[in-house]
């Protein structure tokens, strides 16, 4: 097989796997779907205000969510599923086999890439069926253009994350630590004029921040932008830095054994 | 003579002020079963990793099919199988899908179906492999090596915590690959499964070689004294250990027969490949100690 055919090779047994897997699936689709439903139950009709002008509760919650499932996609998904294959000795089975291992993480990457524009799809629809919240189409170049920064940089920092994890039950754990509060802090989850410029400041260290902004100004038109370069910039920053820290540290044996 | 498919001379591994492998000399002819035997520690692992390719020796000359394993390539592992000492497998793939994964890897596998019967999974090809039983895994982890067609398999302690039917089931499928003149490198533990499977037998302890030969021969079992047991006339137990059975059973049966009495529970043994095995590694480790 050519490499790009052995890709898809991976990648067609890597999506069987991911949604046959009641953990990844749960976390992944049906986790994000519910937060929506949650935020949009308990905040919405009342409004937000974003840089001096009010918007729905609604408006601010779809985008921000799909942010979250972005990442969960990519970055939580990788994380996890990759030290899970290492401590079982299936990264390091693979290497022993003629298939570069390039081509066992560009599976993965493309599974996660493809179900961060699934689940952009169903919040999407979800978000316009049902909170009234309707999808520009004029601006899907631009919502596609920093999904894929965004995809393409936490995949990165996701891979480089794994050599940080040391056993498969201490992937959730760090994982969730490091995102979680990151999510409230950086106006995913509390909507930002109600957070304190401190925080505001703090999580502006942080790329969820400004990959979370960057995909705000591209789904809700009205901003002065479909594409913020500035905080898009900031995100690849973050993602170029995992993927040097990946390839200096990522390991294929098991920590264990 | 024909290559053979494995050659290691003076191999040393080392890690830290540690000596794992302390130059071993050995050689793997082309279609042979070769099982590697030695307890827990004995460098058995390092060595095994050294030929897959995994590990970085440090010092001496080692070739694998005709290439040193720290510098071959794609084209050297679409040769070889390898099963690590734990199961590798994608719980939510079915065994089909695990194997045909695999498949994809290789220049030349072997059709799916072919394999999933050579490793004697039919009934269970649809099957997710984390409802296989443990017997069953290990089956699935040696035909997803063997889909790729290789040369030389590599099996790292394959049965460790079998049960006896899933042990003698997994013996069946290793005896099957010599009809199919692979060349099988074996590490184990257990004496049983070295006698049963393989035609040559080297014993490490201590990081050395302590013993090689065929499993019949190892140790000079042939000639080691035999042990004549039966319970007599009182029903006491009696033991005799002799070199030269033959003669001392003939004169023992003589006698008994001019008595008119039974030898209740007659029976003469060689001391096991398991004595054997147990006298060489203790004596290495005692030496290894001092």
């Amino acid at each position: 097989m050519s490499a790009l055919a052995l890709v898809g090779h991976q990648f067609r047994f890597d999506q069987k796997a991911f949604w046959r897997n009641p953990a990844s699936v749960g976390f992944t689709v049906f986790f994000p779907v519910l937060l929506l439903v949650i935020f949009g139950s308990i905040f919405g009709g009342s409004t937000v205000a974003v840089r001096g002008t009010h918007i729905e509760t609604d408006t601010y919650y779809v985008p921000a969510i799909i942010t979250m499932s972005i990442i969960s996609a990519t970055m939580q998904t990788l994380a996890m599923s990759l030290v899970i294959a290492r401590e079982d000795g299936r990264l390091k089975r693979g290497r022993g086999t003629p298939m570069p291992s390039w081509v066992f993480i560009a599976g993965r990457v493309g599974n996660s890439i493809v179900t961060a524009v699934l689940m952009l799809a169903l919040l999407a629809v979800i978000g316009g069926l049902f909170y009234g919240v309707s999808f520009a189409w004029e601006r899907l170049p631009a919502i596609l253009l920093v999904l894929a920064v965004g995809a393409a940089s936490f995949s990165c920092l996701g891979i480089a994350l794994t050599a940080a994890i040391p056993t498969q039950d201490a992937a959730a754990p760090i994982v969730n630590f490091l995102l979680l509060p990151l999510y409230f802090l950086s106006g995913v989850f509390i909507p930002e004029d109600q957070l304190p410029s401190g925080i505001i400041h703090f999580a502006d260290v942080f790329p969820i921040r400004h990959f979370f902004l960057a995909f705000f100004d591209a789904y809700v038109p009205g901003g002065a932008q479909a594409v913020d370069w500035g905080h898009l910039l900031i995100v690849a920053i973050w993602g170029l830095g995992g993927l040097l820290l990946a390839i200096r540290f990522f390991r294929w044996t098991p920590r264990s054994g | 003579m024909p290559e053979p498919a494995i050659s290691i001379c003076g191999l040393r591994m080392s890690y830290g002020e540690t000596e794992a492998v302390r130059g071993i000399d050995l050689e793997v002819a082309s279609g042979e079963i070769f099982a590697f035997l030695g307890p827990n520690g004995a460098g058995k692992t390092s060595t095994v990793e050294i030929l897959e390719g995994y590990r970085k020796r440090t010092g001496g000359e080692v070739s694998v099919l005709g290439e040193d394993p720290a510098t071959a390539g794609r084209a050297w592992r679409d040769r070889i199988g390898i099963v690590l000492q734990s199961n590798s497998l994608d719980p939510y793939l079915t065994v089909r899908e695990s194997i045909e994964l695999y498949a994809g890897y290789f220049s030349r596998p072997r059709s799916v179906e072919e394999t999933i019967a050579l490793v004697g999974l039919g009934e269970k090809a649809d099957d997710r492999a984390r409802k296989l039983s443990g017997g069953q895994q290990r089956r699935l982890d040696v035909g997803m090596a063997l889909v790729g067609d290789p040369e030389l398999l590599f099996l790292d302690e394959p049965t460790t915590g079998f049960d006896p039917s899933a042990r003698r089931q997994f013996w069946d499928v290793i005896a099957g690959l010599r009809d199919l003149g692979k060349t099988v490198f074996l590490t184990t533990h257990y004496m049983d499964e070295a006698q049963r499977l393989a035609d040559r037998v080297t014993i490490i302890a201590g990081g050395r070689i302590v013993a090689e030969g065929t499993p019949e021969d190892l140790g000079d079992r042939e000639n080691a004294a035999a042990t004549i047991r039966y319970r007599d006339a009182a029903g006491a137990e009696v033991s005799i250990e002799t070199v030269d059975p033959v003669r001392e059973l003939n004169r023992l049966t003589g006698e008994a027969l001019a008595r008119g009495e039974d030898l209740e529970g007659l029976e003469v043994t060689r001391p096991s490949l398991e004595d054997v095995y147990l006298s060489l590694t203790s004596t290495a480790e005692r030496a290894g100690t001092e």
